[in-house]
């Protein structure tokens, strides 16, 4: 129970820089070579093995785990460099360029840990239990998607057809609406920042914000019809130099309706929110659905494009890449950068005035608005943070696919993004990143790979083949894991400690009260008095 | 007498058929120690719940030095300077007890989202001030050895200081301590009677709690309010209280106040 929060010392940890090249050397080889078609064809028997689904799942999920090791391991600085760098930077595309389908992976793996980190905020940090996280990341797809595609066409020659009394005159009107109400929910939030809300502006806040609704509405309704002229000249979509235009606004979208599903939802707790979330994410992809002028339905979008900059276009084809290849030798560079901004803003957050709040309304809602945090205020960020994260996850995963559709955004994908939280270690920041990883080379690699291993051997019965069982595999792992090391993989240190805060109180009453006089126990009161249980109901009403 | 600090005129608060508080009124001077006490279930966390904003009354006001407070949220009753302890302690557990203070600077710090992330100099300011509060507030209640502890595994008596030392660190201009000895012994109950003292000799901040504790309420107040059934049924100096028979009816019972108890007890002794 001494000085708590300190890390455990490491210093009996032996040294592994050794260890750490070594494994990195190894690792590399192997993937370098299992990933090399011309080098295994040549390598008879050797190359057969290899080529094994399950041998080259395993290849993949060693030397991703170079990175992890470097982060892990006490070893010298320069070697945890080497390794990291080394890994992402250089081996990781030069095995890419032979089989793309590494960079693929690599990127997913990436979008995932990004859209974990942002649901991490909401659910490890903040508490609140999000089961449409989804949603956000759809928003992000399909702001790209719409304009960077074919699609962008087919809507604005839609709106050529049907002006509907549309013109510049509604342009005008719709900028001024949306400037008007939104400098008039200013000025309210402002006047009842520090005095109580009268029925005037509760209703005038809630005219106004219709009023921008009505208004955005009404401003992106007379571009389109203002830009229908130009259809034929979009035929494939925006030009690509938009695409870092739409980056921004893919997080600025995301986080508006991150808002938006907010304000009537974050007012419950637990369970509640838990189902309404799960509501509203569907709600999203029900309007992905049907909205069939501007996502095409089930059908989908396609093909979507990527930004291309030529001067990297150019390096990657000095470095001996296809064309073809290029965009996403691009993608993955882009995926890094954001992983790295978005690891940096989460670090930042949580040791911050901020983060210290999510952490407190987790803990106890009513004593943290009783310390002064605004708790809707708060939430909402949280939830805004969260669902930017997923908003730009989702662009880059738009243009990674080139395809998206409605079963890109289905309630199991935002159960995939919670288990990688919880797997990895609700809280931890390393954690769930980890967990994304797991989950994902799990589900994308390791698992079909051992499908498609066992596939044709003959004794095993057809009902049992591990190719038909994947998700059942997959289940048993996430049960095991729960069981064995509900903390996560790679805990957050708060977490740690209360769950190991209990395991010592369990034991101390498994041993009778003998010691609970001497332990200083938070939860044992002294004897003599009995409190009053003037029931405090607080929090209930607001 | 220099002002009243919070006026409270008329409160009440309805639940369904159930009135908790009905048309309370109680003044608190500036820099006073005053106490509610009252039988359980007599209203007085529902009293406290509604002047820190839990609970908006029915009818009645609040005023904290002329500033009306009802129907603003509980932070922004904060944020003007009423801070609070909970009779159930309630701290955030997976926190360290400097953590637990800094949250409680959380009204007075102004960095932002952006600044954060930018980690602008308003942010590090900020950031040195909360910990600069948390240390002095540490050491005023005398847990500056638990500074890095998570604050659950503090002793008891200690865990009920810290819940005084992180209101203290909202800088209030009142302080509502719910109950603030239970479960205390008498050694600790000592030790809180001398910081509620301290709290409004040293800091200035004026006092009022809820109490079982008659022993601390009589050496400590200067002013007791007594609730019962949600009604205030006297009021005044501690030895005013002491003698008033509405009040032994309340707590002892209507045989009790007439003297009837202490002759039945007779003939066992």
């Amino acid at each position: 129970m001494t000085a708590a929060l300190q890390q455990k010392p490491r210093a009996s940890a032996p040294d592994r820089t050794i260890l750490l090249v070594l494994f990195f050397i190894v690792t590399s080889a192997f993937l370098l070579v299992s990933h090399n078609g011309d080098l295994l064809g040549q390598m008879g028997p050797v190359g057969t093995a290899l080529k094994n689904p399950i041998v080259e799942a395993l290849m993949v999920s060693l030397f991703l785990a170079n990175i992890l090791f470097a982060y892990l391991w006490k070893a010298a600085p320069w070697a945890r460099a080497l390794v990291s760098v080394g890994s992402l930077l250089f081996v990781l595309p030069a095995a890419g360029r032979e089989d793309t389908s590494l960079l693929d992976l690599s990127i997913q793996i990436m979008i995932f840990a990004a859209l974990a980190l942002g649901l991490n905020i909401v659910v490890g940090l903040a508490g609140l239990l999000d089961l449409g996280y989804v949603a956000f990341f759809a928003v992000g797809a399909y702001t790209w998607g719409i304009v960077g595609s074919p699609r962008f066409a087919e809507i604005l020659k839609y709106f050529g057809e049907n002006p509907g009394g549309t013109n510049s005159g509604t342009l005008a009107i719709g900028l001024v609406l949306t400037a008007v109400t939104a400098a008039s929910m200013l000025y309210i939030s402002r006047l009842t920042a520090r005095t109580a809300p009268t029925a005037a502006t509760t209703w005038s806040f809630r005219l106004a914000s219709v009023g921008v609704v009505a208004g955005v509405i009404l401003t992106v309704r007379a571009l389109l019809v203002l830009l229908a002229p130009q259809a034929d000249g979009l035929a494939n979509g925006l030009n690509a130099g938009f695409f870092w235009l739409f980056l921004a606004l893919s997080i600025f979208a995301a986080a508006a309706v991150g808002v938006l599903i907010g304000l009537p939802v974050l007012k419950l707790k637990g369970d509640y929110l838990a189902i309404i979330t799960l509501g509203l994410g569907e709600v999203i992809r029900v309007l992905a659905n049907n909205l069939d002028l501007y996502s095409a339905g089930s059908q989908g979008i396609t093909p979507i494009k990527s930004a291309s900059v030529p001067w990297f276009d150019a390096a990657a084809g000095a470095l001996g890449f296809a064309p073809d290849q290029y965009y996403l030798l691009f993608l993955y560079a882009l995926v890094l950068v954001m992983i790295g901004l978005i690891l940096t803003v989460n670090v930042r957050l949580d040791r911050s005035r901020i983060g210290r709040a999510w952490i407190a309304i987790r803990d106890d809602e009513v004593a943290a608005q009783a310390m002064g945090v605004p708790l809707m205020q708060t939430k909402l960020i949280a939830f805004a943070t969260g669902a930017s994260f997923a908003g730009v996850m989702g662009m880059i995963f738009a243009a990674k696919q080139q395809f998206i559709s409605p079963e890109s955004f289905v309630l199991n994908q935002s159960i995939a993004i919670l288990s990688m939280v919880i797997l990895g270690g609700m809280g931890s920041f390393p954690g769930v990143i980890l967990g994304a990883a797991v989950v994902t080379l799990l589900n994308l690699r390791i698992l079909p790979g051992l499908g498609e291993a066992t596939a044709n051997i003959s004794w095993i019965p057809q009902q049992a083949n591990p190719g038909q069982l994947q998700r059942l595999i997959f289940g048993a792992i996430l049960v095991a894991m729960m069981l064995l090391r509900p903390e996560g993989l790679l805990p957050n240190r708060r977490r740690q400690l209360e769950l190991h805060h209990d395991d010592n109180q369990e034991d101390e009453s498994a041993q009778g009260n003998a010691g609970a006089l001497g332990t200083a126990s938070g939860d044992v009161y002294s004897a003599g008095y009995a409190p009053a249980k003037e029931d405090d109901k607080a929090g209930g009403s607001r | 007498m220099s002002g009243n600090i919070l006026e409270v005129a008329g409160v009440t608060k309805v639940f369904g058929g159930l009135t908790a508080v009905n048309d309370v009124t109680m003044n608190i001077p500036e820099r006073s120690i005053v106490s509610v006490i009252g039988p359980n279930g007599a209203g007085k966390t529902t009293f406290f719940n509604m002047i820190t904003g839990i609970y908006e009354p029915t009818r009645g006001t609040i005023r904290l030095a002329g500033r009306e407070l009802v129907g603003l949220r509980p932070d922004q009753v904060t944020e003007a300077g009423i801070a609070r302890t909970f009779q159930n302690i309630r701290l955030f557990s997976t926190m360290t007890s400097e953590e637990n203070i800094m949250v409680g600077r959380h009204s007075r710090l102004k960095s932002g989202f952006l600044d954060a992330v930018l980690r602008t100099k308003k942010f590090h300011d900020g950031e040195q001030e909360a910990r600069d509060a948390a240390r002095i507030m540490l050491d005023f209640v005398g847990l500056g050895k638990w500074r890095s502890e998570l604050a659950t595994n503090l002793p008891y008596g200690d865990q009920r200081k810290l819940e005084i030392a992180r209101a203290l660190a909202t800088t209030p201009k009142l302080i509502l301590l719910d109950e603030p000895a239970a479960g205390m012994n008498p050694r600790e109950t000592e030790d809180l009677k001398a910081l509620i003292r301290r709290v409004r000799d040293e800091l200035g901040v004026t006092v009022c709690l809820i109490e079982h504790d008659m022993r601390l309420v009589m050496t400590l107040s200067e002013h007791i309010t007594v609730l019962d059934y949600g009604t205030k049924i006297a009021e005044g100096k501690p030895h005013q209280v002491r003698n008033d028979p509405r009040v032994m009816e309340a707590y002892l019972g209507r045989g009790a106040a007439a003297g009837d108890y202490g002759k039945e007890e007779r003939p066992h002794a």
